[in-house]
């Protein structure tokens, strides 16, 4: 049994320690916002914030998070306005949606390291982040958006 | 034709022969009963555990100082088991051996042992009933510690809560396990005596090469050792395999791209990562987080054993260009992303480059930057290799302790074949290092990922 935190709350698992942490999280926790693309850690549609960091949950063991604390696009904002969450609905990035939470998760950590990130930036963190409905545009515009806000706000 | 009688005389032998014969065997058996009686060891007798209260406090907080920098638990107590219980798995060329016991447990630990029976254990290699110890116990390094020490590791120890536990029993063959056989092992390459300070260097030197060599027994895993498991001293700290893994060279040998300065060397034995060296792992995360970083070890003796290793490998002298080298490093955090026209670059931009990458002027802790890790850089790749396949855990389980506190690489063991790993290292080596390019890396990643999860 692997026991974390999860948006909060503290959660048992009871899956096998090399279980992926992202069928621990859809499956056995019930929460599907964090989605399976590749199942290879090389798509990016499973990333959560593991220590508030990206990290793609569906090659990471469920061990390897013991007492760690995760979060999940649920867990982003209580209320879901994040400023990546309110910029990407300003500017409707998503089309399809299905890679936008890993979108959104790798985002706030890019956020968190470079509060001011140039396009260079954007696209080394985001290079991981694949959109088969390419809208890497707006996903670049939405960033610099939420940037701008929570450079001017007291948002984490 | 010969006759039968002369076929029969050609192979029986001759009175002289025989005399020879038994002459040689009678030397072998007299001289195996002579190594014997040099090899044995009087038992010293047991005692009632003594009082944990009859030990002063400020004895038993020194040894406390002590042990955390000779990182005894790390080999002395199993994942999750209690501290000092034993049974933690040491994977040596000869076999598993398994520290054993030392909590004070009287029938499954070091309950009965006086202090005259702890001090010839550690600087003799000795146990309390007289058998030899493996030298996979440093007490080649414990001779060179001052009695004070001693008896404060005693009074530490002897304090601690007894845990009722048998240690497994070593995996090493015979006739290697013949105890009585490491006395042999101690004439060729064990001298006992105590630690000689050199008087031209300064008392912050002479206090980190003390607990460099004498308690911390950095030797132990980064220099080369011989076929019979005993260190090369005319290669000391000049890096060696442990477990799987390479412990780099400490001296100017060392490959890291900035200089182990005293400054870096104490951030990342203090806290287990720096943003110009990147992040510990393997069983250097077991001491380091396990043991020096513990707050119980004062500031001052990590000062002191950095001095020491910064003027083994003249960091100071390497050391005027920091600023450049790390820039150099960090124009090279970019290739890899884009629409760069470098089909060797695809696994990294997919797999490596959201976490790998960082601006200049500064790297951060929480990006490791491929350009300044030793991984890339070392000779051969299997620390690179070992990363990739089993990435980093997090808190609080077995392997807790390695990497950036709280952050998890993923472990790509599953994903990638041996083909892309070794293409993604030969593309890293190319582009963030200018070192010659490694060889045979598909083989060395399918030797890495065979040799099993005990060494990974």
């Amino acid at each position: 049994m692997t026991t974390f935190d999860l948006n909060g709350r503290t959660v048992s698992a009871h899956s096998p320690d090399d279980t992926p942490l992202l069928w621990v999280i859809r499956d056995e926790l019930g929460l599907t916002g964090t989605k399976f693309g590749c199942g290879i850690g090389f798509c990016g549609a499973c990333t959560v914030h593991v220590e508030g960091r990206a990290t793609r949950s569906c090659i990471t063991p469920i061990v390897a998070v013991a007492g760690a604390k995760v979060t999940t696009i649920e867990g982003l904002d209580p209320q879901g306005k994040h400023p990546l969450q309110t910029a990407w609905l300003q500017l409707q990035v998503p089309q399809c949606g299905y890679c936008q939470p890993g979108q959104i998760m790798q985002a706030a950590t890019l956020l968190k390291d470079f509060p001011n990130p140039s396009d260079r930036d954007i696209d080394a963190v985001m290079a991981g982040s694949v959109c088969r409905c390419m809208t890497y545009v707006r996903i670049r515009k939405a960033i610099k958006l939420a940037a701008a806000q929570m450079r001017g706000g007291a948002h984490e | 034709m010969k006759s039968s009688s002369e076929r029969t005389s050609g192979t029986k032998k001759s009175p002289k022969t025989r005399r020879v014969l038994i002459g040689v065997l009678l030397a072998v058996f007299f001289a195996g009963l002579g190594f014997f009686a040099l090899a044995w060891r009087p038992s010293i007798a047991p005692i009632t555990r003594p009082d944990p209260g009859s030990f002063p406090a400020d004895l038993v907080a020194k040894g406390e100082a002590l042990s955390a920098a000779g990182h005894c638990a790390a080999c002395h107590t199993q994942p999750g088991g209690q501290p000092f219980g034993g049974g933690y798995a040491l994977h040596t060329p000869f076999g598993i051996i398994y520290g054993d016991n030392i909590s004070p447990d009287p029938q499954t630990g070091t309950g009965a042992w006086s202090l005259e029976a702890f001090t010839r254990a550690m600087r003799e290699g000795v146990a309390r009933d007289g058998s030899h110890l493996s030298p996979a116990f440093p007490y080649y390094a414990f001779t060179k510690l001052s009695d004070d020490d001693i008896n404060a590791l005693y009074a530490y120890l002897m304090t601690r809560p007894p845990v009722s536990s048998t240690t497994p029993a070593n995996t090493i063959p015979w006739p290697l396990k013949i105890r009585p056989l490491y006395e042999g092992w101690k004439i060729l390459f064990f001298r006992t005596g105590r630690f000689q300070p050199v008087s031209s260097k300064s008392a912050e030197w002479n206090r980190g090469a003390y607990l460099a060599n004498a308690l911390s027994d950095c030797a132990g895993c980064h220099t080369p050792r011989n076929v019979l498991g005993a260190e090369e001293s005319r290669h000391a700290y000049a890096g060696s395999l442990v477990e799987g893994w390479i412990a780099p060279a400490l001296t100017d040998t060392n490959p890291s791209p900035i200089p182990w300065t005293q400054e870096e060397l104490f951030t990342y034995l203090r806290k287990g990562v720096t943003p110009l060296h990147g992040a510990t792992g393997s069983t250097m995360a077991l001491v380091i987080r396990g043991a020096l970083a513990l707050p119980v070890v004062p500031d001052s003796d990590i000062r002191a054993i950095a001095l020491y290793f910064s003027e083994m490998d003249h960091a100071s002298a390497r050391a005027d260009d920091l600023d450049a080298k790390t820039q150099e490093a960090l124009a090279s955090s970019y290739l890899g992303s884009g629409q760069a026209n470098d089909p060797d670059a695809d696994i990294y931009a997919s797999a490596c480059i959201s976490c790998h990458y960082n601006r200049a002027p500064t790297p951060l802790a929480a990006r490791p930057e491929l350009a300044l890790n030793s991984s890339l850089a070392l000779d051969e790749p299997t620390n690179f290799i070992q990363v990739v396949l089993d990435g980093v855990s997090t808190t609080e389980t077995d392997n807790n302790t390695e990497g950036v506190a709280g952050l998890v690489m993923p472990a790509y063991g599953s994903s990638l074949t041996d083909a892309e790993i070794a293409r993604l290292a030969a593309y890293l080596r190319r582009t963030r290092t200018k070192l010659p390019p490694w060889n045979d890396l598909e083989k060395k990643v399918a030797a890495v990922r065979r040799a099993g999860p005990a060494y990974h």
